[in-house]
């Protein structure tokens, strides 16, 4: 695997190893020696062209556990600010020796375009509306550990409804690339003002009848409401999303009691989750969170520590 | 991928438990007992190698013996030469501050896997000393390693294959050996 742009790149093999893995560094994180020599001496930039703290962060913390040398670059600050455009930004930092760019950036398919430029490695750490293949292993890896402590592991046979602003999300299309081929059902609720084109031929089911699938499903990932949306004419207001997508206390009975909850966060309580739903024991929010560094650890061991491909 | 001739068993099942009974007498003595003995494997073969070990120290010594196993994956220095590798567990039983540690593997042969597996061992903790039992050395050292216990030393050539069959995950246990089949041409 030369870069993780989108998770329909991922095969069920591939996938599998990545949350395996995940799963063996999570173990290196419970120890008093949180840090791991695997990646010695390999060079990483964390490109920034959209901020996003929490993802930035925890790909951080991972580089530095894997012992790699990062940097991160952020638009605000840098020369992307002067205007210098990405390619020129990459190229500048390749030629100071970099192993694998981390990249975030706003345009969908900035970073497919970006292969191009570079020979090092490329994480899409989010573009735009597109792709958000870390945080969809993390809900996974999430999700597996979920199922396996109720005593029904695996993701195969599993229903996960995904709720909310599918046409804003990046992590829409991650989530239902990787759940599609670990096995899972996934059903898509969401307003038809806020569904993107084409998702008639995406491996789902699409409604816009949240109190029917709730009933049925075995995990519920709730959406954020970006609120620069509530003014696009995409729903009339927060009140009445509220009153159709949120998931509020009433719906929470509709759920199984063994269902889970996910929310990529950061979460608006009262809009699209109650904080009763979001407190709740089914409410598996701060495990996705502390997901994020074993699984980023994961996907830069499973680039970066092999040989490189097409080298020596 | 090297194809290799027909097998030489250089160790029966048999020979094998008599060398694991072996090394867990000495393994008593040169501790005087086992009351702070914990065995650790190093994957794939060296774990089984140590659930036995630790039945027959608790055998023949009364004390049940703590055994784990150290996945050095994460640890090695030729990372870079091969494709990724699969990461494997690391259970470790215990505290390890102060105890003796018996690290068990299959075949001792270059000593980087143990050379890996002491690096790891230190972000586990301190032992008070740590030693290294082995079923079979082969020789060919590339680093200043050597077993405290060795159940089988095997002069071998570096183009020979030494194969560890354990019944635990092969179906039957037995130690062979085969040369590259342009050899035997």
């Amino acid at each position: 695997m030369k870069h993780l742009l989108s998770t329909a790149d991922l095969d069920w093999d591939q996938a599998n190893a990545l949350l395996d893995t995940a799963e063996q560094m999570a173990a290196v994180l419970t120890r008093p020696i949180k840090k791991i020599p695997a990646l010695v001496g390999r060079t990483i930039v964390n490109l920034f062209f959209e901020d996003s703290t929490r993802t930035r962060n925890s790909f951080e913390l991972a580089e530095r556990r894997l012992s790699a040398d990062s940097i991160s670059v952020t638009a605000r600050g840098s020369s992307v600010s002067k205007g210098e455009s990405m390619r020129d930004t990459m190229q500048t930092l390749e030629a100071m020796k970099v192993d694998c760019f981390v990249i975030r950036h706003a345009s969908s398919g900035a970073l497919e375009q970006a292969t191009g430029w570079t020979d090092a490695h490329l994480v899409n750490a989010g573009d735009g509306w597109h792709e958000h293949p870390t945080q969809a292993l993390l809900d996974a890896f999430t999700l597996r550990r979920h199922f396996a402590a109720v005593g029904h592991p695996g993701l195969e046979g599993k229903h996960v409804a995904i709720v909310g602003d599918l046409l804003h999300s990046r992590v829409v299309r991650s989530n239902v690339w990787l759940l599609h081929t670990l096995g899972a059902t996934v059903s898509l609720v969401a307003p038809a003002t806020l569904r993107p084109a084409g998702v008639e031929t995406w491996p789902v089911q699409v409604t816009e009848d949240l109190d029917s699938v709730l009933p049925q499903v075995h995990a519920l990932m709730m959406l954020r409401v970006q609120r620069e949306r509530m003014s696009g004419g995409f729903f009339p207001t927060a009140r009445e999303y509220t009153e159709f997508f949120g998931l509020t206390p009433a719906r929470l009975r509709l759920l199984s009691p063994r269902a889970a909850i996910c929310h990529p966060g950061p979460i608006n309580r009262g809009v699209e989750i109650s904080a009763e739903a979001a407190d709740s024991a089914q409410s598996l929010i701060l495990d996705q969170v502390a997901a994020g560094v074993p699984v980023r650890m994961s996907v830069l061991f499973h680039l970066l520590s092999g040989a490189d491909e097409g080298l020596k | 991928m090297a194809r290799y001739g027909p097998e030489r068993v250089v160790l029966s099942a048999d020979d094998i438990d008599r060398a694991l009974a072996r090394i867990a007498y000495q393994l008593i003595e040169t501790n005087r007992g086992a009351d702070d003995l914990v065995l650790i494997g190093v994957p794939t073969r060296g774990v089984p190698l140590a659930r036995r070990l630790g039945g027959l120290i608790e055998e023949a010594s009364g004390h049940p013996t703590p055994v784990g196993q150290l996945d050095i994956t994460l640890y090695r220095d030729d990372l870079r030469r091969q494709p990724t590798r699969t990461v494997m567990p690391t259970s470790i039983p215990c505290d390890i501050d102060g105890r003796v540690v018996v690290l068990v593997d299959d075949v001792l042969y270059s000593g980087r896997t143990v050379a890996a597996a002491l690096d790891a061992l230190k972000d586990y903790g301190r032992p008070r000393r740590i030693q290294l039992a082995v079923l079979v050395d082969r020789g060919h050292r590339e680093l200043p390693i050597a077993a405290d216990v060795v159940g089988k030393e095997l002069p071998t050539r570096s183009e020979e294959r030494v194969q560890v069959r354990l019944s635990e995950l092969d179906g039957t246990s037995q130690v062979s050996i085969m040369a590259p089949e342009s050899d035997s041409q």
